[in-house]
């Protein structure tokens, strides 16, 4: 991996973005006729599946119960063939389950759960294709997937991972400038009121460029925000044709 | 075995105390506790205290073969126990949510930031390389446990030395310690976590919580940096929204603290080496004479003493007298139990309590200062009140009406002041009185 240049001098990356672009966003909602909600997202080549079952009576142990709000469950798993190298187990690893408590935190943050009392709100993600950002994919698939469900939420989560490299902020990191062991941010926020759910660092930053990534990450979010909500619209017409959303 | 939940009083209280700006340990905002840093006798084995919180770190190696997609490099793997002996709200045997959480943490602080040279760890690339191994052990649960950790494994990892190898042609030949000194691992820069807790939404902050901080907090916010005031880990849990101008003043915090932690760690880590050297004493073994292993001390809190008898007088003097209490409560029936204060009994006090509240007056503008001392006699001091109306022909009361009581020995002070001037000058006084009539 060594030499490879990953902002070139005319400020394009590997894969032919500026460094402030987006991966391509495409997004489908409802694509499974059993769940309450679901979703599909690709951004880039990297592909993510969510599942929202509930709110419903909480399954297995009544004593997880949380009599003010709902409990949100989560799991997160890799296909097996998401991966360069095949996956021996598709959840259950430390990483994994790292994540799907970053998830489970998200999604606390930004449901109305306490609309909910002594219910259970299941999200479940899949990452098909892993190719950098699953976090994000994950969030934001699974926002979708809620609203899907119509379980109300203070705001879309929209989620947006950024790194640092020769001294500008690259957004929405792919695979291969993910691996090159540079920083990495992971912001999921809350666009209207721009607060944060989540925020993960990774690798080293000096402190002084903290401030330009996380306001890098924060436009990725906005613009995330944009393709989702109008995605949101697009499919609440297809389904009632004769409401029209924003009258 | 559940932990004991936190009582709504408790719960308020913390949060009342974190929005007066004071902590349950007298401790400012931005405070830590004491950290403290032991080491054991051999290379790579210490103790961090932090406050109460203690963690226990030991580093091992063994040679193994690399993993196949990165044939050069050595791998170092960390493992922290939450045992039940830290805490009953552990259980045995199982990877809990938390766990899970600060082994990643762990793991994302120390080996993602690359602070450790991972290529300086092979021997023969492809087949031979060191697996350091960092096993924390939590001995004690009082909050924090990731900045606590955090530190004692890079402590540790630095105390380390791991044997000398040497290739020729295809045989690889460990040394001992004895035959060849043993070698430090090469580390590039200290990450160390500092926690923010945050409350009422975000309205309030503190550093390094104790345990039943966190009990209450919103949610934390773990920043690792190293002295360079490079950002190694950030990782923000439990469902707060954070601004970022919060998370922005929190990692200057950090910076401070985390300079200032550095610097501690360098001072252990060069004193435990100069004693070494030295031949001295060392390692936990030294340690147990002074109770740091087996027990926890008491800290010696600097308590200011000054004019502190002036200070009790002045309360004394200006505190009221306590409640008088009647000594038999009223029994509406035998065998009944009664709850509350008892009646005062009224009974044929009429007449007498005129009389005497004129006296009273008077006494109270003669000796202010002797009016609270009576009532304290009156109380446990029956015998002596008895004997001394003997003495001075004073009416004497039945011994039940314990008000009564007080006033006639006030009464009694009137005509002889000097007689109350002290508890114990009455009681001498009595007893020789009692000698010579004997």
């Amino acid at each position: 991996m060594a030499g490879l240049e990953l902002l070139s001098d005319q400020g394009y990356r590997v894969d032919g973005r500026k460094a402030a672009e987006l991966r391509k966003l495409r997004a489908r909602m409802g694509v499974f006729g059993q769940a309450d909600g679901s979703a599909y997202i690709e951004q880039g080549n990297t592909k993510a599946l969510a599942v929202v079952y509930g709110p419903h009576e909480i399954r297995g142990g009544r004593s997880k119960a949380l009599h003010d709000k709902a409990l949100v469950n989560c799991q997160y798993s890799m296909a097996t063939f998401s991966t360069g190298e095949r996956k021996r187990r598709p959840h259950g690893d430390r990483k994994s389950t790292e994540m799907t408590l970053h998830l489970k935190q998200t999604f606390e943050a930004a449901i109305m759960t306490q609309l909910y009392p002594r219910s259970q709100i299941d999200i479940y993600v899949q990452i098909l294709q892993a190719d950098g950002g699953n976090y994000c994919a994950c969030v934001n698939a699974a926002t979708l997937a809620v609203i899907n469900a119509g379980i109300p939420m203070k705001d879309y989560v929209c989620a947006c991972s950024t790194g640092f490299i020769e001294d500008s902020p690259l957004v929405d990191l792919s695979y291969i400038e993910e691996s090159t062991g540079g920083p990495q941010v992971a912001l999921a926020l809350l666009p209207k009121s721009e607060q944060i759910a989540l925020l993960e660092m990774n690798g080293r930053l000096h402190e002084d460029h903290m401030e330009r990534v996380v306001d890098a990450a924060t436009k990725g979010c906005r613009d995330v925000y944009a393709v989702l909500d109008r995605i949101v619209r697009e499919h609440m017409e297809e389904v009632s044709p004769t409401t029209l959303v924003g009258e | 075995m559940r932990e004991t939940p936190l009582s709504n009083c408790e719960k308020l209280f913390i949060l009342q105390a974190v929005a007066d700006r004071k902590r349950l340990d007298g401790r400012q905002t931005y405070d830590y506790r004491n950290i403290k840093i032991t080491f054991g006798t051999e290379y790579g084995c210490c103790i961090v205290e932090l406050g109460k919180t203690r963690v226990l770190s030991q580093v091992s190696c063994e040679l193994v073969t690399p993993k196949l997609n990165r044939p050069t490099e050595g791998i170092i793997f960390f493992n922290l126990e939450l045992s039940p002996m830290a805490s009953p709200a552990f259980e045995p045997g199982r990877q809990s949510e938390l766990l899970v959480k600060l082994n990643r943490l762990l793991e994302r602080c120390l080996r993602n930031s690359k602070c450790i040279d991972t290529e300086s760890l092979c021997v023969v690339a492809g087949e031979k390389v060191w697996q350091i191994r960092v096993d924390l052990h939590l001995l004690n649960h009082d909050g924090n446990i990731i900045d606590a950790a955090s530190i004692a494994a890079i402590v540790s990892l630095s105390h380390f030395r791991r044997p000398d190898v040497s290739i020729q042609g295809e045989e690889v030949t460990v040394y001992t310690p004895e035959e060849r000194d043993p070698i430090p691992l090469s580390i590039h820069h200290m990450p160390i976590a500092v926690s923010f807790a945050f409350f009422q939404q975000g309205t309030y902050l503190l550093v390094d919580p104790i345990e039943h901080e966190e009990r209450v907090m919103d949610g934390l916010l773990v920043i690792a940096m190293n002295k360079h005031r490079e950002l190694c880990t950030i990782q923000s849990s439990g469902g707060i929204m954070l601004l970022k101008d919060q998370v922005l003043r929190c990692t200057k915090i950090a910076g401070v603290k985390v300079a200032e932690i550095t610097e501690l760690i360098q001072k252990a880590l060069e004193n435990d080496k100069k004693v070494r050297k030295e031949g001295g004493k060392f390692g936990f073994a030294e340690s147990i004479p002074n109770q740091r292993i087996t027990a926890f001390k008491i800290e010696e809190a600097p308590v200011d003493i000054d004019g502190i008898e002036e200070q009790a007088e002045e309360i004394l003097t200006n505190a009221e007298p306590p409640p008088t209490v009647d000594a038999k409560p009223v029994l509406c029936a035998p065998g009944t139990g009664q709850i509350g204060e008892g009646i005062r009994n009224e009974w044929m006090m009429d007449d007498l309590e005129e009389e005497e509240e004129e006296d009273d007056e008077e006494d109270i503008i003669v000796e202010p200062g002797d009016q609270k001392m009576s009532i304290d006699q009156g109380k446990d001091d029956e015998v002596i009140v008895l004997s001394e109306s003997e003495e001075e022909d004073v009416v004497v009361l039945a011994p039940e009406r314990k008000q009564k009581e007080v006033r006639s020995k006030k009464k009694a002070n009137t005509k002889e002041p000097q007689q109350v001037a002290s508890k114990a000058l009455t009681k001498t006084r009595q007893k020789k009185k009692k000698g010579s009539r004997l």
